[in-house]
């Protein structure tokens, strides 16, 4: 292939600004945009499909997402930004295994052992919430090591480990909140399970020390409202610094990108595969904590059909988000926005569930993201005058990728 | 019309964005003869033949076969003119068996099953009449290349082919093999095949060929008969002036040693032998210790475990008087050991990070490049320029350009820069050149000599006869993972070089020098 | 001892359905990870059909249509994938994540649609797929017709995988596309029609899996992590046909653990359902972390297939 340039003419030295970046940038967001809006049209079939005669008006409910009958309490605003929270968590697991590499479909069961942690140390310990808060982190850290080191020392693929490890969270995190039961030395026991009410007890009135402090936010919104968000924001925050500014996220995208090159660059592999899941089941741990313990929802153990949609809906936010952790801000509240919204619909006509298939329709597009970015950024570099040094096939980029992910 | 001609490409452009990868290219293959496709790489060659294949189509111009046009619009109508094509990477199914890769396609079947009963006769038949042993049943993964080539060439013959196109067929034998396939193409030019023999070695041209259509940089440069032509003027066709043939050099004058081996002995990950058994060398301050040896004879593995990307599991290796034998890849580089790794995709870069992300690939963690963990911007980018500038790396946008839209001499001069900045005591070299044009090469060689007149000791590992005959003081021949022979070049043919890289001919290495 | 020959022959034939569905796509080059998803749509069609069959019809015919309407339902959900990751070329993993994702969703609604309520439950009638066999002393083992299905495909499944063109085609394209295409094999046909396979059969392997053992289900669970249990058994089965039934009927046992645990001697242990229904899960990690470092994959599997690429 003629992709020698060295004798051609040298190319004349431009002045060099971060435009590069930029146009890749606007191309992520342009092309995501393109996933949502198929997304909501698809949603929009469905709901025409199933009643046209109200199909407006569930499409306008899905739109309008927390801000649906605001007057009430302001109960659905509040709603989607105490969901988004742990869903911007999730989403920065998934995104940050992505840059080394690693498909962390596990952050669904990283939330899940996270969730015992937060709840264990709350109910039955009583501790502080910043300590449930790191407790969690650490019982997702530990969930995440796993299919991180069968990766990194037997080589077994960590999509498959990840998805099993799922369903045995799932299951014993639900055998221990049942089950779990110690005598104190007045005769009481103490219980995380309330059978009465087929969930954990709540976390407000049992444990409020252990409770995610809101600043009177709750006053504002619902009670489930506290500074869960702002927490959530920092931490993106503190993740785009460690991926883009430090030899640490250096290393990490280096074996995302070619393992081979990082090794030969001295970068430990197996390391940074460990401390990426590791990091990666912190953050999807962290989740857990930011919504069990500012009491949006308790744990319901006899729910054994899967993992909390939380930590699925993770992969969402991440792809939306091209993996860039600021974005995940913003796709997090996109899809808790979405997610609200089709709780919003009426279920005389329509069932909630809809926004779930949106959702999946927009990741099935994100798959193939990639693919419009290309065309986007085909059609702005055609404007702005060939590469003289790009090569014919701009596919071959896509294919050895993968080779070298393999 | 003349009819003389079985395929003729007439008057071929093929234009890719920012890109005239054929320019007004004519090629015309008589019946019977065997016609060379001479060019450097880059030149277009292989453009050229993926539109005879119909992998592409030509921006202008025709093909003809026997004087009719033809149209190819995929590879399945280039089957139908019988026009067949021996790849330069062998487009064979490992898992499969020889049978069934020849086979593949074009089965033969009975009701619903496969029926090899006949098939199995006329591949037989056919490797007796052309000379081309190989075992039918035999598992590709379990045979040698030459013979994986045998089952390309067969490939073509069952499905009755006339036209034969050989890519680069020499580049993955042996001397001795090579000599073979020369023997087999001009049996089969014998027989009535049309042969087009795509190559950029000037030697075999002028052994086998009756023509030689020459292309530069796109464009047709004309077409000799080789009975009145000498390897001069086909190079002087090819590159467009006359090219050194030898490498520019001083008397060496070693120092003291550096890195010194011993017994080293690496497991193979692919069969249950060593790859490389009880090596033992010194190299010294000063000079070019070169490797040499055909593809695949533990070369690899050998460097891997003189770097550290793998393990050995005997031996001893010591680095400026140090046991190294043990220490991390990173310890190795920061002791003064670079190393220009045998694939620049693979190993050498991160394809989607930028040139300046590049090129502080083995330094970002200096003190220069960061602090407290991170990335100092600035410096990071000034180094980078400087090597650019100093290296004349050529790219889109400087120190931004992603490296994977870069094309590849840019991308080895990026890594030589990278590695020689270094100031390395010793610089690794594994296939320094390989797929680079004469003058990108020239320049390579150029950098490894000043290194060893510098007084840094080099070492470099070649598969290139000329590059090891012109480069290195002193050739070390590696033949099944063992070192069979000390040379030095200047009192060694090539041909006697050969039969050392073929296990034909071995002395006793002496550990010392 | 009977109820679990009963469970693990009906898990077991499951099982070895779906796995068989990947190895062939697979085999062609596709990582099919949809497998879950693709399960719960053709479950979701044979059990509609079931519903919306009249009356009366006869046994044979209801059994006929049923499975018909749900290979062909797996067949088309599974083309969603074959878009996504042979046409379009996109990241196998994260199209078949997110069919697995939509297929529940899309389950419950279509269901809920149906039922016009708020549930995501469907009552049907499975006597026209199970029936008794005889043992003598009033034993009786319960089997049902997917058992035999089964164990067709399987035959047909293997002399199709090697000793039809076909298969080796599909095969090659799976290992080396590029040698594929170079003798004229439409890659991108094969892989389509592995992937269709592997609809067909993760269709019919959903119905089964739903029909024999209960007589209401409920569509929120989908299929309850069965799609990637077969995954696991496919790379157990080393992506060969017989070692597939093998392993599916190995990992078999210990999913019919949960279902007898009530009513067997296990009941003394006093071990809860969850632990039981950990324990294929755990079984599949183990068999992964001992068998994944000499696997052999086909090798361009989740590669995509681009022709320009030599």
């Amino acid at each position: 292939m003629a992709k020698n340039n060295l004798a051609s003419p040298s190319i004349p030295k431009k002045v060099v600004t971060g435009k590069g970046g930029f146009i890749a940038a606007t191309n992520s967001i342009l092309s995501s945009f393109v996933c949502i809006i198929i997304g909501l049209l698809v949603g929009f079939i469905i709901l025409l499909c199933i009643n046209p005669e109200h199909c407006l008006e569930g499409f306008m409910t899905i739109l309008s997402g927390g801000f649906n009958n605001i007057s009430i309490h302001a109960r659905n605003i509040s709603k989607e930004i105490s969901e988004a929270a742990p869903l911007i968590m999730t989403g920065l697991s998934v995104a940050f295994a992505y840059k080394t590499g690693l498909f962390n479909i596990g952050a669904a069961g990283q939330y899940t052992v996270g969730a015992l942690g937060a709840i264990y140390c709350a109910l039955v310990l009583q501790l502080p919430w910043y300590v449930c808060i790191l407790a969690a982190m650490v019982c997702g850290a530990i969930w995440g090591a796993i299919p991180g080191l069968l990766k990194a020392f037997f080589n077994v693929n960590e999509v498959i480990t990840s998805i099993m490890f799922n369903w045995i969270a799932l299951y014993g995190v639900n055998e221990i909140v049942k089950k779990f039961a110690i005598t104190n030395a007045d005769g009481s026991i103490t219980r995380m399970y309330e059978s009465a009410k087929n969930k954990t007890y709540a976390i407000a009135t049992k444990a409020p020390g252990s409770r995610i402090p809101d600043l009177g936010l709750s006053d504002i919104f619902s009670k489930s409202t506290t500074i869960a968000i702002f927490l959530a924001i920092i931490v993106a925050i503190i993740i785009y610094i460690v991926i883009n500014k430090t030899t640490f996220g250096y290393e990490l995208k280096a074996c995302g990108h070619n393992k081979n090159a990082a090794k030969y660059a001295g970068i430990n592999e197996r390391r940074s595969i460990v401390l990426s899941m590791v990091i990666a089941g912190a953050l999807a741990g962290l989740g857990a904590a930011l919504y069990y313990l500012s009491g949006v929802g308790e744990w319901n153990p006899n729910d054994s059909t899967a993992c909390p949609a939380i930590g699925f809906n993770g992969i969402s936010v991440a792809l939306l988000a091209v993996c860039n952790p600021i974005g995940c801000i913003f796709s997090a509240l996109l899809i808790s926005h979405i997610t609200v919204g089709g709780s919003c619909l009426p279920t005389a006509y329509y069932q909630p569930e809809i926004a779930d298939i949106i959702i999946g329709v927009i990741i099935y597009l994100c798959a193939f993201a990639m693919l419009f970015k290309m065309f986007i950024g085909k059609f702005v570099k055609d404007r702005s005058g060939a590469n003289a040094n790009a090569e014919p096939k701009a596919s071959v980029a896509s294919t050895s990728k993968k080779e070298e992910s393999k | 019309m003349n009819n003389d001609y079985i395929i003729e490409m007439l008057n071929i452009t093929k234009e890719f964005p920012g890109i005239k990868a054929n320019d007004n290219v004519t090629l015309q293959l008589k019946k019977g003869e065997i016609h060379a496709l001479l060019g450097e790489n880059g030149a277009g060659k292989s453009t050229l033949m993926s539109i005879l294949f119909g992998l592409y189509q030509p921006t202008s111009g025709m093909i003809k076969k026997n004087g009719v046009e033809v149209k190819i619009n995929n590879p399945n109508d280039a089957n139908a003119l019988n026009i067949g094509m021996v790849h330069q990477h062998f487009k064979l199914v490992e898992c499969f068996t020889v049978l069934e890769n020849i086979i593949l396609g074009v089965e033969p079947t009975s009701g619903p099953f496969l029926s090899t009963k006949d098939a199995r006769k006329k591949v037989l038949d056919l490797s007796e009449k052309y000379g081309l042993s190989v075992n039918p049943d035999a598992l590709i993964s379990d045979i040698t290349v030459g013979m994986q080539q045998r089952t390309e060439i067969l490939k073509m013959l069952y499905r009755d082919n006339e036209i034969l196109i050989f890519d680069e067929p020499t580049a993955v034998l042996t001397p001795q093999e090579i000599d073979e396939l020369m023997k087999i193409m001009k049996n089969l030019a014998k027989e009535g095949k049309s042969i087009l023999f795509i190559t950029h070695k000037l030697n075999e041209i002028m052994e086998v060929s009756d023509r030689c259509s020459i292309l530069r940089k796109g464009k047709y440069m004309g077409t000799v008969d080789i009975a009145n032509t000498t390897k001069e003027e086909l190079s002087r066709l090819m590159v467009g002036r006359d090219v050194k043939f030898a490498v520019d050099k001083d008397e060496p004058n070693p120092k003291e040693t550096v890195l010194k081996v011993s017994g080293m002995t690496v497991p193979s990950k692919v069969h249950k032998n060593n790859a490389v058994k009880d090596v033992s060398f010194n190299v010294r301050a000063g000079e070019i210790v070169c490797i040499a040896g055909i593809d695949g004879n533990g070369q690899t593995e050998f460097v891997h475990a003189l770097t550290g990307l793998e393990k050995m599991s005997a031996g001893k290796i010591e680095f400026k008087g140090q046991d190294i034998t043990k220490s991390s890849i990173r310890d190795r580089s920061k002791n003064g050991m670079s190393h220009i790794p045998e694939d620049r995709h693979k190993h050498g870069l991160v394809l989607d990070y930028t040139l300046e992300q590049n090129m502080v690939l083995q330094r970002y963690w200096q003190p220069e490049f960061q602090s407290a963990g991170f990335i100092k911007r600035g410096p990071v980018r000034e180094y980078s320029e400087k090597l650019i500038e100093q290296y004349d790396v050529r790219s889109g946008q400087g120190p931004l350009t992603v490296v994977r839209s870069m094309s590849g001499g840019n991308q080895q001069k990026a890594i030589i820069a990278r590695e020689i900045d270094k100031d390395p005591d010793l610089l690794v070299a594994v296939q320094p050149t390989r797929g680079l044009d004469v003058g990108a090469i020239e320049y390579i060689h150029k950098q490894l000599v000043a290194q060893r007149d510098k007084g840094k000791a080099v070492l470099l590992v070649s598969l290139e006869l000329d590059e090891v005959m012109n480069v290195s003081d002193r050739i070390l021949v590696m033949y099944e993972g063992e070192l069979v022979g000390q040379l030095d070049p200047k009192k060694i043919t090539v041909q006697e070089l050969g039969l050392y890289m073929a296990g034909a001919k071995r002395d006793k290495v002496p550990a010392e020098v | 001892m009977l109820l679990l020959i009963k469970y693990t022959l009906l898990y077991g034939i499951v099982l070895m359905l779906v796995a068989l569905g990947g190895m062939f796509s697979e085999r062609s080059g596709v990582i099919n990870l949809a497998l879950e998803g693709i399960m719960s749509i053709g479950a979701l069609a044979g059990v509609l059909t079931l519903c919306f069959l009249p009356e009366g019809m006869a046994p044979g015919l209801i059994v006929l249509f049923s499975i018909l309407s749900s290979a062909l339902a797996g067949v088309i959900y599974s083309l969603l994938l074959g878009f996504s990751a042979i046409t379009l070329k996109a990241d196998q993993t994260i199209g078949g994540t997110a069919l697995n994702m939509m297929a529940t969703a899309l389950a419950v609604v279509i269901v809920k649609v149906v039922n016009g309520t708020a549930s995501a439950k469907l009552n049907y009638s499975n006597t026209a797929f199970i029936f008794d066999f005889d043992l003598g002393n009033g034993n009786k083992l319960t089997l049902n017709v997917f058992l035999f299905i089964g164990l067709a495909i399987l035959v047909l499944a293997a002399l199709f995988l090697y000793k039809t063109k076909w298969g080796l085609r599909l095969r090659s394209c799976g290992e080396h596309p590029q040698a594929a295409d170079s003798v004229g094999i439409n890659v991108y046909q094969w892989r389509y029609i592995g992937v269709m396979f592997s609809g067909l059969l993760g269709g019919i392997g959903g119905f089964a899996y739903v029909i024999p053992s209960v007589s209401t289900w409920n569509f929120e669970v989908g299929v309850t992590g069965f799609g990637f249990l077969a995954l696991a058994v496919m790379i157990f089965g080393q992506w060969k046909p017989i070692n597939i039934f093998g392993a599916a009927m190995f990992f078999a046992v210990f999913k019919s653990l949960a279902n007898i645990a009530d009513s067997t001697f296990l009941a003394t242990l006093g071990l809860s359902k969850n632990i039981y229904d950990m324990m294929p899960f755990i079984a599949s990690m183990i068999i992964l972390v001992l068998f994944s470092k000499n696997s052999r994959a086909p090798k361009a599997e989740g590669i995509p297939y681009d022709k320009g690429t030599r």
